[in-house]
């Protein structure tokens, strides 16, 4: 498989190319993050559809979970996540202690206020995968120390 | 051999639907929006079974089909998620689609 540093680099500079086409007012950084989940939005709706091509019918929402935890996140990451958490009632707490899209950022608390512009693709990325396999869901994520972070998934019953 | 090839949406509209040219093309309108419901109820009876029987393809939904299609189908639509043109949701427009379903529709001489 390929290595993980073309997407990684490209990340940062997609990031970089929103940020700057923005003015740079405050509000203009919340639109740069929109953007950034909608991009992801649309990627995880065709990387799901490549990958679940050929896999068996899920059983039911951990099912999904499960997946995204392990064969998504290894095609897009190199890795599975770390801890999968759950209430049973419809939201997931995704855990991943090296995150890919971070690791080269910081190794603690310095840059923490610009974690959520890295953090919007991936969340845009795990919402367009669910999305088309039908779980509606919003995706969240927090940084408390680098390269650590938590995806949290809250599913929209219809 | 296809009469009729429909590509349904998860809100239950057709993104893509073509039929060989006949008198009758609004009953195979019909009968896809039909055999959607046969769909419907295969999934909730699998759910049930624990997970015997995962495969994508629901099995033979009336004893005439052909699970090589549906595959070749299902490749095409994938290729078509993918390409950054295509905006999911929209009506399918893409040429090779076309040209992979023409492929397995009955030729009329």
């Amino acid at each position: 498989m390929a290595h993980e540093a073309p997407f990684q680099l490209l990340h940062s500079e997609l990031i970089h190319y929103i940020c700057k086409t923005a003015d740079g007012a405050d509000s203009e950084n919340g639109r740069s993050v929109t953007k950034l989940e909608n991009m992801g939005f649309r990627v995880g709706q065709g990387l799901i559809e490549r990958l679940t091509k050929d896999t068996a019918r899920f059983k039911d929402e951990l099912d999904v979970m499960k997946f995204i935890c392990k064969d998504f996140w290894t095609c897009v990451f190199k890795k599975q996540i770390d801890n999968l958490r759950t209430n049973h009632q419809g939201i997931y707490v995704l855990q991943d202690n090296k995150f890919l899209l971070l690791s080269h950022m910081s190794a603690g608390k310095q840059y923490l206020e610009h974690a959520p512009k890295y953090l919007a693709f991936t969340c845009g990325l795990v919402r367009g995968a669910l999305s088309n396999m039908g779980v509606k869901s919003i995706v969240t994520a927090e940084v408390s120390v680098m390269p650590a972070c938590k995806f949290q998934v809250m599913i929209q019953k219809l | 051999m296809a009469v009729c090839i429909a590509v349904i949406a998860k809100e239950n509209y057709p993104l893509y639907i073509r039929s060989v040219a006949t008198q009758n093309e609004l009953k195979f309108h019909y009968t896809v929006h039909t055999s959607l419901d046969v769909v419907e109820e295969k999934i909730s009876s699998v759910g049930k079974a624990l997970g015997d029987q995962r495969e994508l393809y629901l099995g033979l939904l009336y004893p005439t089909e052909d699970y090589k299609m549906f595959r070749k189908l299902h490749n095409s639509f994938t290729d078509v998620m993918c390409n950054p043109f295509y905006n999911p949701g929209d009506p399918i427009q893409s040429k090779a689609f076309n040209g992979v379903v023409s492929g397995m529709m009955v030729q009329t001489g």
